[in-house]
């Protein structure tokens, strides 16, 4: 079992949790990802890790509330214990040799283009962080993005909060002012991820994305995670989660990601319902 | 005890559900022996003295030895010969491809039929488990520590037989559940999991232990099992690995699945049963393309979960499909259709990005390739278009690459399947043995159990000579 250490609200949709998980701790990297199952009976679900402590034998999980999953995470508090923690699974982004990085973060994809720019920013490397938000109340990890970065571009849709437009302004701004990136790491909506790549293409800037599809057991076994990178089947779990964003075909991804849309909206329905009725 | 020999040239037929009946539920379709039935075809055997089953069980069961005591009514003491070779005598029983082993050599199948060893070592396990249910003793402990990789039947094979030696066995699980392919691959109505979850008791009440969640090549490297955990030797068992797909346009829509992910949904995460968290899409027309026991068992699956249509698509002929006969016999009763010289060229899908239709071409069979069998080529001008709404592919895996690529030294060939040096197991790296999936490519689970079981002896040998 794996307890629950600290759950933080981040904003209204996205939660903070701390997890005993000494074994995953003790290996993880950047860019990859553990799968929890809450209880006996729930869903294999995936989620990028946020930050890790060896020492401390932990490892934090960032997660937006979505569907009936991560309805289920949320009910549970500190003290209480995940059913399953197993990781780090997939392949850790690659940092070595970069000198100059502009990391792109997403909404909740901030919480995994994180600890990536944590690590080049120690490691010396420039880094320069783009966030955006759709407004002010979803900025989740500001500060730590601030400290671990060179500069940081807060961006939200509706200019509540920094400047108002996409990440992808921010970065051609940028690159337009002369920054010469050894690479680009998008980490964030499938949409976001597509035009940041179709940007960065067009300038020649190398580009990473995290790729996040519907997976099941995690550990190369089941296929459902499959992606075309460059023409070939890849695996998201054993080659991914990062790809070339050059080479990924976005439009069948995010077609893939809605596979389940409807069952998804029953089981979110379900367990509001289910709340609801414990709540009364 | 001399007992009058039963010289009906059939076997006794399985009682089984109707097959119209067992289409629509996941309840087990064959029901089992009645002692009666048991002893009488036990009775068939003729303890001939060359015992040519024996030698064509890959874990060499003593076959007559427990024939004999059915027929004697000492079901007891028939288990405990089963027991004495075969660590999940209630898993193979159900499972194996008897007519290709111990029953294909039965003498009584010279003229008429061989005597239904399967359904003998089935009824002799469940009996066990129904009316002694006595968990097995842990043996006295020689003080040595084996790690093996992957729970299900060749790592299961390997622990339960080194824990009988006495050695500390840990089993390392990728997923949350023992049992391997038993639980997450071949479904519930031909194996129910607690038969499973109850052979798993047993070695654990022999003192394997269960490790679940515990990735092997992520959250431990096989080095650090020697060097930092301690263990002596190390067995990998970590099973078949990625699914293949055909490589045609359309295998990325909406409503394509690998058996392996069909399956997993429906047997692990239990996607069949009302109100699971697991979702599985409710089909219409189903094209299963492959023809081995996955695509039966997949095909069977999607019949039970509501499908109109199943149809098996296999580029060859009735007679090469590589499944167990009994299981293509179980299919056709069940309604699967058969859709055999056939193969896919595309998917079609609808605007949504769903499938709504697949092209194929009819297959005619030429001249023998390598493997002896012969060559399906394209009939001309053959194309049609098949109506479905859900695709399974199971054409086969490719080895899993979290093993190889995180352990320096440990040879692989050019599939990435794990390079043994025959019988026993042994890797390219002192004290590593692989067996099952990992080293053959997907095969029956009784195969891996025989690795297993030939791994144990070897890693005994091994650690007794250092």
């Amino acid at each position: 079992m794996f307890e629950i250490l600290l759950k933080q609200r981040l904003n209204p949709t996205v939660t903070k949790m701390v997890i005993h998980a000494p074994f995953v701790a003790r290996k993880a990297e950047p860019g990859q990802f553990i799968i929890f199952r809450a209880h006996e009976d729930s869903e294999r679900v995936p989620l990028t890790i946020a930050d890790y402590d060896r020492e401390a034998g932990t490892v934090t999980i960032i997660y937006q509330i979505v569907g009936g999953s991560t309805m289920e995470l949320n009910a549970m508090e500190a003290g209480e214990s995940l059913c399953d923690f197993v990781g780090p699974l997939g392949v850790a982004t690659h940092t070595e040799g970069l000198r100059k990085v502009a990391v792109v973060g997403g909404g909740v994809g901030c919480a995994i283009a994180y600890p990536v720019t944590k690590k080049l920013h120690d490691l010396g490397c420039e880094v320069h962080a783009i966030v955006g938000f759709r407004n002010a109340d979803l900025v989740i990890l500001e500060e730590e993005f601030a400290a671990a970065s060179d500069k940081l571009f807060l961006m939200t849709d509706d200019g509540s909060r920094g400047e108002k437009g996409l990440v992808t302004a921010a970065l051609e701004k940028l690159i337009l002012e002369g920054n010469q990136y050894d690479e680009v790491i998008a980490i964030g909506p499938l949409v976001m991820m597509k035009f940041v790549s179709l940007l960065t293409k067009k300038y020649g800037v190398r580009t990473t994305v995290s790729m996040n599809p519907i997976m099941i057991d995690g550990t190369g076994m089941c296929g459902g995670c499959r992606l075309t990178v460059g023409g070939e089947t890849k695996f998201a779990c054993v080659d991914g989660p990062d790809f070339d964003g050059h080479l990924v075909d976005f439009d069948e991804a995010i077609k893939r990601a809605s596979m389940y849309a409807e069952f998804e909206r029953h089981a979110r329905e379900a367990a509001c319902n289910l709340m609801n009725r414990e709540v009364q | 005890m001399a007992v009058k020999k039963n010289m009906d040239l059939k076997k006794c037929p399985m009682p089984s559900q109707d097959p119209m009946v067992r289409n629509r539920n996941f309840d087990e379709v064959a029901l089992g022996y009645t002692l009666e039935m048991a002893v009488g075809e036990a009775r068939r055997c003729l303890s001939c003295p060359k015992k040519p089953c024996v030698s064509a069980c890959p874990v060499q069961i003593d076959i007559p030895a427990f024939i004999e005591r059915v027929a004697n009514e000492d079901i007891e003491g028939a288990y405990a010969i089963l027991s004495a070779s075969s660590a999940l005598p209630a898993v193979c029983g159900r499972v194996c491809p008897q007519e290709s082993q111990c029953e294909g050599k039965c003498v009584r199948g010279v003229k008429g039929e061989s005597v239904a060893i399967g359904r003998l070592e089935r009824f002799v396990a469940d009996w066990h488990r129904e009316h002694s249910g006595q968990l097995p003793v842990k043996p006295a402990q020689n003080g040595h520590k084996v790690a093996v990789i992957g729970a299900g039947p060749s790592g299961l094979t390997c622990a339960g037989d080194l824990a009988k030696l006495g050695y500390a066995v840990t089993v390392f699980e990728a997923l949350h559940v023992a049992g391997g392919v038993l639980v997450y691959g071949i479904p519930e109505f031909r194996l129910p999991k607690e038969i499973v979850r109850r052979e798993i008791e047993g070695l654990k009440a022999m003192g394997v232990e269960i490790l679940t969640n515990m990735v092997i090549g992520k959250v431990l490297t096989i080095d650090e099992l020697f060097e930092d955990m301690g263990y002596e030797a190390v067995y990998i068992a970590s099973g078949a690995g990625l699914p293949r797909f055909m490589g045609i346009p359309g295998e990325s829509l909406k409503g394509v699945y690998s058996a392996n992910e069909y399956l997993t949904r429906i047997n692990l995460m239990k996607a069949y049963r009302e109100g699971s968290k697991t979702p599985i899409m409710k089909s219409r027309c189903v094209a299963v393309v492959g023809g081995g026991n996955v695509a039966m068992d997949a095909a069977r699956s999607a019949k039970r979960l509501g499908a109109d249509e199943v149809y098996i698509v296999y580029r060859r002929g009735m007679a090469e499909l590589p499944a167990r006969a009994e299981e293509v016999e179980h299919a056709i009763e069940e309604g699967i259709i058969f859709k055999t010289l056939t193969n896919p060229t595309q998917v079609l899908g609808d605007e949504n990005g769903f499938v709504r239709g697949m092209t194929c071409v009819e297959m005619e069979l030429g001249e023998p390739d390598s493997s002896g069998r012969r060559r399906p080529v394209v009939k001309e001008g053959s194309e049609f278009t098949l109506d479905v709404d859900t695709m399974i592919m199971s054409i086969g895996t490719s080895p899993n690459p979290l093993i190889r690529s995180t352990t320096p030294g440990l040879e692989t060939n050019r599939w990435g399947c794990i390079v043994t040096n025959g019988d026993d197991g042994l890797t390219s790296r002192e004290g590593v043995y692989a067996g099952g999936d990992a080293v053959t490519g997907a095969a029956t689970v009784i195969l891996a159990m025989g690795a297993g079981k030939n791994a144990a002896k070897a890693i005994d040998a091994y650690i007794k000579s250092k």
